[in-house]
């Protein structure tokens, strides 16, 4: 909790009254939101910056996460000389709907004061972003310069200029997808099916006691983290070394040091995320298909917008390739929107958008400061 | 800002102002970028190269990175006002398609190119026996991207039998304008406007 009362700042909470309509056809009142601004509002309300975060990542942007005590997940692309920049924008980043760093999502309270687990309601990307716009409502932010993210953030950022294209004046949508295709939500169930299985995860009701299915989770963790990284990546990192030892152990240790990383990212995630968590941001993501909510046609998204949109693939993302971001394009293209489009070169696969790539900084920056200009 | 190609400055001051225009091979965006200060000009870009497109979103110029031969496709008729095609018709798969394309995403189509039948090129074949290399054509056989060589007569045969317009010709030998008298054999390359 804030110890002011101002609204802006690090390490925001706010409660809304709601009640916040979702798309499952239930609805959500009251609404927690966790967040944290940087920067200050100017006095025509016209620089702030929305941030859009992915699946397992939190409002802790450009500031040190509370459990991890790890610098802020974008500190590269956000602070002081950084393309976004508090000393010119107002920067905003919400933990989603759903989630468990603060915001509304199965971990937070019922009104009868025990933790929703699966009581919550089924959400999606679009609810995401209803919630958001309800919170900007409340601090009276009417137009963003820019919406920016990467991943299931990019996602957020394509929702919001279909749901709001007179609010959003530039979108940034970065390694991302208008859809989940058969092969992202066949990774997504591996993970789900992970955490249920643990029994542990006891229909989701394990709060009370403190044994969360932390087994399942790290699991699920230790699936995903494969598809953001890419075979090169793997390959010259890992390679086939072993980890710690001179030869094969022939067991089931953690022989190959590859075996051991994935492990330490499974472990060290089930510190900071919650399995339930997990369960409905997926499930959001799967059902996300921007074209199915306007006829099939996405170009119908995006339709006589005058949002601006640069989007951004990295070439060895096997997770959201770029010929899903050709998708978007074309939509774009087809809408007559004004879009700009680049596939980054990187070693680093679907990650790329979080790790040093070169270019990504240099387009977000000139992007951002074209749209400052007009 | 660095001054223009001169191809590229004879399309710049034939924009008018205002204009919507797609740069097609538009490179790190330096016409774009002339156009969008010298002519208030809503310019688009579409570019293979990452490195070029990289830099040209930089300069805050919307360019799209993708290929003439295939994502044309994706943009709507009657899109722009003018569609740009400098010194890119000749590395295309299909030029023939790529003219009638410019033409439905816009009224107007600039095109540049060097033309094959300059007189120092025909030189360099008929006396040397070399594919020639040229101010216009600077790389060997071997680097060009080049792939279509085309001369001025061609590309108006071409027209001809697409029956494409050509509102406007200029021609030019080294960066100096010439008139359109023996342009075929005295021209390095050659700028035309067409209309549908």
């Amino acid at each position: 909790m804030a110890e002011d009362n101002s609204p802006f700042g690090a390490a925001r909470a706010l409660t809304l009254a709601g009640p916040l309509a979702l798309d499952g056809g239930a609805s959500l009142a009251p609404v927690d939101f966790a967040y944290e601004t940087y920067g200050a509002l100017n006095e025509s309300r016209s620089n702030a910056i929305l941030i859009c975060h992915a699946l397992t990542g939190d409002q802790h942007v450009a500031s040190q996460h509370p459990v991890t005590g790890k610098p802020g997940w974008w500190a590269r692309m956000v602070g002081e000389g950084k393309p976004i920049d508090p000393a010119r924008h107002f920067i905003i980043c919400i933990n989603v709907l759903g989630s468990c760093m603060g915001s509304a999502g199965p971990a937070s309270l019922a009104e009868d004061g025990r933790p929703h687990a699966m009581r919550f309601p089924v959400i999606t990307l679009r609810d995401m972003v209803r919630a958001q716009a309800m919170l900007l409502d409340h601090l009276g932010i009417e137009t963003l310069q820019a919406v920016i993210g990467g991943s299931m953030g990019g996602m957020q950022v394509l929702q919001w200029a279909a749901c709001y294209p007179q609010r959003v004046r530039s979108a940034v949508a970065i390694a991302t997808a208008a859809r989940h295709s058969a092969q992202n939500i066949a990774f997504h169930e591996v993970g789900r099916q992970a955490i249920m299985a643990d029994p542990n995860w006891r229909g989701g009701d394990y709060y009370a006691d403190g044994e969360p299915p932390t087994k399942g989770l790290s699991v699920a963790r230790m699936a995903a983290h494969i598809t953001y990284l890419s075979e090169e990546g793997l390959t010259e990192k890992f390679g086939r070394r072993l980890q710690a030892r001179d030869s094969k152990s022939f067991g089931f240790d953690a022989d190959f040091q590859i075996e051991s990383y994935l492990r330490h990212q499974g472990i060290s995630f089930v510190d900071r995320f919650d399995a339930n968590s997990y369960l409905y941001i997926t499930r959001a993501m799967d059902y996300f298909d921007l074209a199915e909510e306007h006829g099939g046609l996405l170009a119908n998204a995006f339709a006589g917008s005058s949002t601006r949109f640069c989007v951004i693939s990295f070439d060895s993302d096997w997770l959201y390739p770029t010929s899903e971001a050709k998708t978007i394009v074309r939509a774009l293209n087809a809408g007559g929107a004004e879009v700009s489009f680049v596939e980054l070169p990187s070693p680093f696969g679907h990650d790329a958008f979080l790790l040093d790539t070169p270019g990504l900084n240099t387009a977000v920056d000139g992007f951002l400061k074209a749209g400052e200009g007009a | 800002m660095r001054p223009l190609r001169p191809d590229l400055a004879i399309i710049a001051s034939h924009v008018p102002d205002r204009a919507s225009v797609l740069d097609i091979g538009c490179g790190d965006g330096g016409l774009m970028a002339a156009l969008r200060e010298t002519k208030s000009a809503d310019a688009r870009g579409l570019e293979l190269d990452a490195a070029d497109v990289a830099t040209a979103m930089a300069k805050g110029l919307s360019v799209v990175q993708g290929d003439a031969d295939t994502d044309l496709a994706d943009y709507p008729d009657s899109a722009f006002d003018y569609a740009i095609l400098s010194q890119t018709l000749q590395t295309t798969r299909a030029p023939d398609a790529i003219l009638g394309e410019l033409l439905r995403i816009a009224p107007r189509a600039f095109v540049s190119f060097p033309n094959f039948a300059y007189w120092r090129v025909r030189a360099s074949l008929l006396f040397g026996g070399r594919m020639p290399v040229t101010g216009a054509l600077p790389l060997s056989w071997y680097a060009t991207e080049n792939i279509h060589h085309v001369t001025i007569d061609d590309f108006r045969a071409l027209l001809r039998e697409q029956g494409i317009a050509v509102e406007q010709a200029w021609f030019l030998s080294g960066n100096r304008q010439r008139g359109a008298g023996a342009a075929n054999l005295l021209a390095e390359q050659a700028v035309f406007l067409l209309g549908r």
